[in-house]
């Protein structure tokens, strides 16, 4: 059997009606749009027209506030500085504990330059508290940025009910929708959402390219200054293949809207069901009833991640873990954290996330794989009882190794 | 993922010695805090003898960390106590052909168990002697508490500090901005305040005096030795050594055994020591690993012929 991809909320593969529509910009129409010569002709209507299938895709009322980007954390990075810039009397920004680092890292980053920062926790499910929310949005707050939908566990916030709030408060709002754009209908004009990010490659368009969608009317400063290129508000010259390709590629996720929520939601239903049933002590994290229909965060005790993830590979499966081991940075996912996931299982997180490529067979060889795995690794696990094949008796006080 | 060498992958894989072993009479069980990773390691110790006839292992932890726990069953299998006390972090990971930088506490958590379950065997209680913070130079492998307890202990004021003191930062640079924080902070604790612009702490070396008339080469090559005898505490501290070879016209051939044996940090090294050199001898030299010597002289014989 081929590898089997079930990393899509890392990135996407590129559609290859995407990469067909691009290549006439590296070959032929290479022109700079700005210029005007045969080279360029098409470019800028080209771009016109990407910008319109972004717009519809989102919803927005118009096509002038879509702002292409490099990506996902550029749209971010602009959206939130733009709003301290515009408005320098307000010192607070709220965001919530499981955002991306793209989020994150600028928040504490800021927060040393004097901002106060508001991170809203979650429940044990990943759930936002919006009560506690409400009583936070005041005139001190320049903007509220929270996700549409978690990348981890695939947990949707409610941004629209949370932007009417801040917008009834005076407050600006950003959403970071890198995981929501092409895997959930959104309808922008009908909601107060003032800015939101998209990442390209995360819909099966290239890496490299994004969108900060700016609502008309919203105060903004540009971060990067230039030429004209974007109405002045994202000087750089427009990389204009991934544009056309990001166009298409939202066109498409236009049209696959229902087989997302159909088929590939049925994939993933299937998947954790039969991993829940076949596999002992794992259990499926964050809001169950409130999901991306891609997205399954599976937590498998006693044992690590990348360790699991290391046996997938050999059996040519592609996830990805929230455990420390696999980040780099040795700290373990602060989306588990945030969601108080004793560490034990935290560890052991496989995130399996699915996409219109994907087939119900891939999900029937991963099933057929998955319990031998687990059993492999719980065999060397101290916290494994494997004469009785459960969990030693009582095994945080069994196994109590010396920290440090 | 990570860059694992196929010894790595292999002790992960096929695992030797896992599971606990019946009848154990030493048992060490260890974890690190900041990956979560812990091990349990099981001995049987033959009391006439002292000798390892058994050793198991059961690891929670990633694949570098059951990979290490796996070859630090098999290393110490046979062993006397007293020589697997012996067995550093750095031998786990080179038995493995090395770790990513990220991944060399891995190897300290068994050499770790290691102690802790001798401890055991002989009744005494076992206590960690470091702590283990985010990782900071990744050139290095240098982490957080490291460096705070080098500041702290050497006030630093500045990177170039922490870099003479501690090589992070050293490499390729980017961690200067982690480095100024943890600077911040803890001159913050201390009540000062970081000036980027301050002047470096001196370093405080063995001086050997600087050569001042000719030397014959017998003179010379003394000098040389001299002038390494004097680093070698600095090379020492960090597991590693280095020996004089031999020394052809101006090119100064050296073997850097134990921890500098090709880490990343060799190169540098042999920079510092050939900087140190010119200083003393007041001339311009090269100082050559002493594998590439045998190369090099050939080719000047073949020049010669």
């Amino acid at each position: 059997m081929p590898d089997i991809y079930l990393d899509n909320n890392a990135t996407t593969k590129v559609d290859s009606a995407v990469v067909d529509v691009m290549i006439p910009f590296f070959l032929e129409q290479y022109g700079n749009p700005s210029s005007i010569h045969k080279f360029a002709d098409g470019v800028a209507k080209a771009l016109k027209k990407a910008r319109g299938q972004v717009q519809e895709l989102i919803g927005a009322e118009h096509d002038s506030e879509i702002i292409f980007t490099s990506c996902g954390t550029e749209s971010d990075s602009t959206a939130i500085l733009s709003a301290i810039k515009a408005q320098p009397n307000r010192k607070e920004i709220i965001t919530t504990t499981v955002e991306h680092a793209a989020i994150l890292n600028l928040c504490d980053n800021l927060e040393k330059e004097g901002y106060t920062i508001h991170r809203l926790p979650v429940d044990k499910c990943g759930r936002l508290n919006v009560e506690a929310y409400k009583k936070m949005l005041s005139d001190q707050v320049a903007i509220v940025s929270v996700m549409w939908a978690n990348n981890e566990t695939g947990t949707i916030f409610p941004v629209v009910e949370m932007a009417e709030m801040a917008n009834a408060a005076g407050v600006m709002f950003h959403t970071d929708a890198v995981q929501a754009v092409g895997k959930i209908p959104m309808m922008l004009q009908d909601t107060k959402i003032d800015m939101l990010s998209i990442s390209g490659h995360k819909l099966h368009a290239p890496k490299g390219i994004g969108v900060l969608y700016l609502r008309r009317g919203t105060r903004y400063r540009s971060l990067l200054r230039g030429g004209h290129q974007e109405r002045g508000r994202r000087a750089g010259t427009e990389n204009t293949a991934s544009i056309v390709g990001l166009g298409k590629a939202c066109e498409m996720a236009m049209e696959h809207m229902e087989y997302e929520n159909v088929q590939v939601k049925a994939m993933r239903d299937k998947l954790e069901q039969g991993i829940i049933a076949t596999v002992p002590n794992s259990f499926i994290t964050g809001d169950l009833n409130n999901r991306l229909p891609n997205t399954t965060d599976i937590a498998f005790e006693y044992i690590e991640g990348e360790a699991i993830l290391m046996l997938l590979n050999k059996a040519g499966i592609a996830a990805s873990s929230g455990s420390a081991c696999t980040s780099g940075s040795l700290e373990p996912s602060h989306v588990m954290r945030a969601m108080q996931i004793p560490y034990t299982a935290a560890h052991g997180t496989i995130r399996f996330s699915f996409s219109r490529y994907n087939t119900m067979s891939e999900v029937d060889e991963v099933l057929k794989v998955m319990p031998d795995i687990v059993a492999v690794l719980r065999k060397l696990s101290p916290y494994w009882d494997s004469v009785t094949n459960e969990p030693v008796a009582n095994p945080e006080a069994a196994f109590t190794p010396t920290f440090k | 993922m990570w860059d694992y060498s196929d010894k790595v992958k292999e002790h992960f894989f096929t695992p030797k010695n896992a599971g606990a072993v019946v009848g154990a009479n030493a048992i060490g069980e260890v974890g690190s805090i900041s990956c979560g990773d812990a091990l349990r390691l099981t001995l049987k110790v033959n009391p006439e003898t002292e000798i390892i006839e058994e050793s198991g292992f059961q690891t929670f932890g990633c694949g570098s960390a059951i990979a290490s726990s796996s070859v630090l069953t098999e290393i110490i299998k046979g062993m006397t106590i007293d020589e697997a006390l012996k067995v550093t972090n750095q031998d786990i990971a080179n038995e493995l052909d090395g770790l990513p930088p990220e991944k060399m506490h891995c190897s300290v958590m068994g050499r770790e168990a290691l102690q802790a379950a001798v401890a055991n065997y002989r009744g005494v209680e076992w206590k960690d002697d470091h702590e283990e913070g985010a990782l900071i130079c990744k050139c290095f492998a240098i982490d957080a508490v490291m460096i705070e307890e080098m500041i702290w202990a050497n006030k630093l004021r500045t990177v170039e500090d922490v870099t003479n003191f501690t090589k992070a930062g050293g490499g390729c640079a980017a961690c200067h901005e982690d480095i100024e924080a943890i600077l911040e902070k803890v001159l913050a604790e201390k009540g000062e305040k970081f000036d980027a612009t301050a002047s470096t702490a001196p370093v405080e070396k063995v001086e050997v005096e600087k050569v001042k008339t000719p030397l014959t080469s017998v003179q010379r090559i003394k000098k040389i030795e001299e002038v390494l005898t004097s680093l070698r505490p600095q090379l020492m501290a960090d597991g590693g050594d280095v020996e004089l070879v031999e020394v052809v016209g101006n090119t100064v051939y050296v073997n850097m055994t134990g921890a500098c044996n090709g880490c990343q940090m060799a190169a540098m090294t042999i920079a510092g020591i050939q900087q140190r050199l010119m200083e003393v001898l007041g001339e311009f030299l090269r100082v050559v690993p002493a594998s590439e010597m045998k190369k090099l002289v050939n080719i000047e014989g073949a020049g010669h012929a």
